[in-house]
């Protein structure tokens, strides 16, 4: 298991930032868009590579209107 | 520095400030006369929250009309659902992305959003928000202090949201930030400059550029920011959620037009009696 974006998903074996984007409907190059996992940023280059571990908290974040 | 207060109350403005045989004072040259912070600049000194709008269209037209050329952005979970990439129109419109820390409680948690925004956005720049307290959404200042200069040595170009006190503004610029934004009134308040004093002191404390940020509620206000020697204003609710943004976008343009002309033109002193524009000399006498 870990947690996208405050829910519970089922981790795919191998699973990495990109899947996680993937999910979400995302491409792997998405414009305007950050991830961290378990307080730390993922940069870019990282995504196709970076693996998730159990439990893993990963944030998917993007531009919102905001003073 | 003027030993004048200047310009704290609309009211008292008067109609003998502005020459009008002075050169370069055309609404051209005013346009013209570009604000430059860490290197960048910008031609129109209002900078524009995106926060509020009731839908992209507005927030497009209104940023047009407000001449604007630096908006701001949060940074929040994304929606797969969400319909329109405010992304997309923003770079539609030819701004550039002012990405903010709102919503940050903690040092610790603005300097991870101010990094996700970063590759998020590519931009090195941040409006460094850490709140301190929720109902009247106030920075906090040791938190403020600490991000900031994390921020700077990483490399940011680190715009604060600050109270209007001098002396933390002077510590702000000490750590690095190029410039200090300064709160009027609490954020969303609408309730204009309360305290010019403290932002006439602030412009004698540091010689960085100053944005009025929050509390401005109309176009007067940013008026008197202006006057108050601010280099610029920073609008969100007093526009998106107005009647009109677009009408009032184009208020706020032309108010901090006025004021900077009147910053420049030097006011007259304030003065508790009637002082007679009119000579005595040539009276006549009815008796």
């Amino acid at each position: 298991m870990i947690v996208v974006n405050g829910e519970n998903v089922d981790l795919r074996s191998g699973e990495t930032v990109a899947g996680v984007l993937d999910r979400l409907g995302l491409p792997p190059d998405a414009r305007g868009v950050a991830v961290a996992v378990d307080g730390e940023v993922v940069p870019r280059a990282g995504w196709e590579t970076f693996a998730l571990a159990q439990d893993a908290r990963v944030e998917v974040l993007t531009a919102m209107q905001g003073g | 520095m003027s030993e004048e207060l200047t310009g704290t109350d609309s009211t008292t403005s008067t109609a003998t400030g502005l020459n009008g045989s002075q050169p370069d004072v055309s609404s051209g040259a005013l346009d013209a006369e570009a604000l430059t912070i860490a290197g960048r600049t910008l031609r129109s000194r209002l900078l524009l929250g995106t926060g509020g709008f009731p839908s992209l269209e507005l927030m497009a037209a209104s940023i047009a009309a407000s001449g604007s050329e630096l908006v701001t952005v949060a940074l929040r979970r994304i929606d797969p659902a969400a319909r329109g990439s405010l992304i997309d129109v923003l770079a539609d419109a030819g701004v550039q992305l002012l990405p903010n820390t709102a919503g940050c409680r903690t040092a610790r948690d603005a300097v991870l959003t101010a990094k996700l925004a970063r590759e998020a956005f590519a931009t090195d720049w941040i409006k460094l928000e850490v709140i301190g307290d929720e109902d009247t959404l106030l920075p906090d200042a040791p938190e403020l202090l600490r991000a900031a200069e994390e921020l700077v040595d990483e490399g940011f170009v680190v715009l604060p949201y600050t109270t209007d006190d001098p002396v933390l503004a002077r510590r702000l610029v000490d750590v690095g930030c190029p410039a200090v934004m300064p709160l009027g009134s609490p954020i969303g308040s609408g309730m204009g400059i309360r305290n010019p004093y403290n932002i006439s002191l602030i412009r004698e404390a540091v010689s960085v550029p100053i944005v009025l940020d929050a509390g401005v509620g109309t176009a007067s206000d940013a008026a008197i920011a202006m006057e108050l020697g601010c280099d610029a204003v920073m609008a969100a609710s007093a526009i998106s959620r107005a009647q009109d943004p677009v009408r009032m976008a184009r208020a706020m343009r032309h108010a901090l037009q006025a004021g900077r002309l009147a910053r420049t033109a030097g006011r007259i002193p304030r003065r508790r009696y009637a002082t007679a524009s009119t000579p005595d000399a040539g009276l006549p006498d009815f008796d």
